[in-house]
């Protein structure tokens, strides 16, 4: 990193995560993110190096693709793949994870919008893979998608419910008591992009992941009972 | 308490006699099936089983001083592993539960690993990374149970390197000098490349089967230096086990990490273990080579952690379960 983007406030590591860390600091004046994947002592440095820079390049070409698209997603500001940094739009807000638990007026609403933008985003091949409520910042009644880091390109069903899916496992462990309401605002809202024909199809899907793998043991128990 | 325990899920059939107090371990007898070429057979492996189990069984009693009637039950490992190889310990485990009248105690394969590399490097609390021939988990102990925080999509580590370098025509034997061959092809690469093969994470996943079919092609291709693909292959591989590792660090905060299974004697992986472990300050204990392979003494310590929480089986219902996962198995002596 080059030392004038040090200018301004000082530095504040927001999180510190196995993959990047994370770190609240201005660019140009602007509040911004600074999202570095740190290299890895274990890995070959080339590999290493190769690793960084692929992952780096994929999560600022989707953040970049889906903001140019019109979507609530941090603004891209800088990139450098041989360090592994990404600068970005620092998106101030509440989680929608804490605003559901505090039962703030229209949190529905809140889903359903966002049920929308999942919707716009993989109608444009684009899966998030980590989908959950505290990946989303809510900034003035918009719910602003956050931490591609293992978002990529796809648009097959396999993807999309996988997406789908995680989504409503973290609501189940997250938001249990409202878990309900909050799985039909998203798929309303799903549906409003995606057509009812799409949502059904995207249910069916998650409907099968979620008895595969793990589960087969306890399927085959069943059976023999 | 005197244990004898029963190993047969897959190559090994292993007799372990322990103590509930030191020096723990009385008796390690095992005999180890080698196929002459390619894998492990298993009708072969368990008519070897058949053959070998009454000598082992008595060498271990002789070893270990002790006749059957000192003995305060037998701890058989009912999977996972292979049919047949786990028919054979099963067979004679419940022959000997009935005929000496002593209780029989069902013991998890995976489970016992981990148990022996808790007994001997003092691991309290660990992130548990398991890497063998047949599984490739990264788990933690959370209310009773050993839980998967990530695991193989596909194929286990040990199981990707053993075909591998079959494939590529370096083995059998596969490992020489507690060196796996891959290890071995892999240091001879001079340029120490980086081929353009896939590297594939999932969230806390990892995946090997596209990475093998990707390197197999690459070397029958002739475009590359077998070593060369062997050292790719290997930091691949190793660098997505630590990953995903990291990540379980992460998520657990756990303070150690306990590396069991026979790939674990690995000491390069070790090595890069011990590198990611400084960078998050972490201990890394490692289940010392004699261990880490399948033996009878794991499933006899983990027998007896068993029997002093009332856990046996009657023998008629001590069928042998193939799939039997980590996550199935009840741990009732767990709590650090």
């Amino acid at each position: 990193m080059t030392k004038p983007m040090y200018r301004g406030e000082t530095p504040k590591i927001i999180a510190l995560g196995a993959e990047a860390a994370l770190i609240k600091h201005t660019f140009l004046g602007m509040p911004a993110v600074y999202k570095v994947r740190l290299p890895k002592p274990y890995r070959d440095p080339k590999l290493d190096l190769r690793l960084r820079s692929e992952r780096t390049a994929t999560e600022a070409k989707i953040i970049h693709d889906l903001r140019l698209a019109g979507l609530p997603v941090p603004a891209l500001y800088y990139v450098s793949l041989s360090e592994g940094l990404i600068v970005m739009e620092y998106v101030e807000g509440d989680l929608l994870r804490d605003l559901i638990n505090r039962r703030i007026s229209g949190y529905v609403d809140l889903v359903r919008e966002l049920g929308k933008v999942i919707a716009l985003m993989h109608g444009l091949g684009i899966v998030h893979g980590d989908m959950t409520t505290s990946n989303v910042v809510v900034r003035e009644g918009t719910p602003y998608v956050i931490d591609f880091g293992l978002a990529k390109y796809s648009s097959e069903l396999e993807d999309v419910g996988v997406d789908v899916h995680l989504f409503i496992r973290a609501v189940e462990s997250t938001h249990y008591d409202v878990m309900e309401e909050v799985t039909i605002a998203f798929f309303e809202g799903y549906a409003s992009i995606a057509g009812e024909e799409r949502v059904k199809e995207i249910k069916e899907k998650v409907k099968e992941i979620r008895l595969r793998g793990r589960y087969v043991e306890e399927r085959r128990q069943k059976r023999n009972k | 308490m005197i244990i004898l325990g029963i190993e047969s899920t897959a190559h090994t059939f292993g007799v372990g006699i322990v103590k509930d107090e030191p020096e723990y371990i009385l008796a390690d007898v095992r005999a180890k099936y080698v196929p002459e070429k390619g894998g492990i057979h298993p009708r072969e492996a368990s008519l070897y089983f058949m053959r070998e189990a009454p000598r082992v069984i008595a060498e271990a009693l002789q070893t270990a001083g002790l006749r059957m009637n000192d003995v305060d039950g037998i701890a058989v490992a009912l999977g996972p592993g292979m049919g047949p190889c786990l028919r054979v310990g099963a067979t004679i485990a419940r022959a000997l539960s009935v005929y000496f009248n002593k209780p029989l105690i069902p013991v998890n394969h995976a489970v016992a690993h981990i148990e022996i590399g808790k007994l001997i490097t003092g691991a309290k609390d660990p992130l548990i990374v398991y890497l063998s021939g047949g599984n490739t988990i990264i788990a933690a102990f959370v209310a009773g149970r050993y839980r998967i925080f990530g695991e193989t999509l596909d194929i286990p580590l040990g199981n990707f390197m053993d075909t591998f370098v079959r494939e590529v025509g370096l083995a059998p034997p596969y490992v020489v000098k507690g060196m796996h061959q891959l290890d071995k092809c892999a240091e001879e690469s001079k340029e120490k490349k980086i081929l353009d093969l896939p590297y594939v994470v999932k969230g806390q996943d990892v995946s090997f089967s596209g990475l093998l079919t990707a390197a197999l092609r690459l070397v029958r291709s002739g475009k590359a230096k077998l070593e060369d693909v062997c050292y790719t292959v290997r930091e691949i591989a190793y660098s997505a086990i630590i990953e995903v590792s990291e990540r379980g660090l992460a998520h657990t905060g756990k303070k150690e990490v306990l590396l069991v299974g026979g790939v674990a004697a690995s000491s390069v992986l070790r090595s890069k273990f011990e590198a990611m472990a400084a960078l998050r300050r972490v201990d890394v204990k490692v289940v010392p080579p004699k261990y880490a392979g399948d033996n009878g003494v794991m499933i006899a310590w983990t027998g007896l952690l068993a029997l002093k929480h009332g856990v046996t089986i009657e023998p008629e219902r001590a069928y042998v379960r193939q799939r039997w996962k980590l996550d199935q198995a009840d741990v009732p002596w767990g709590d650090p």
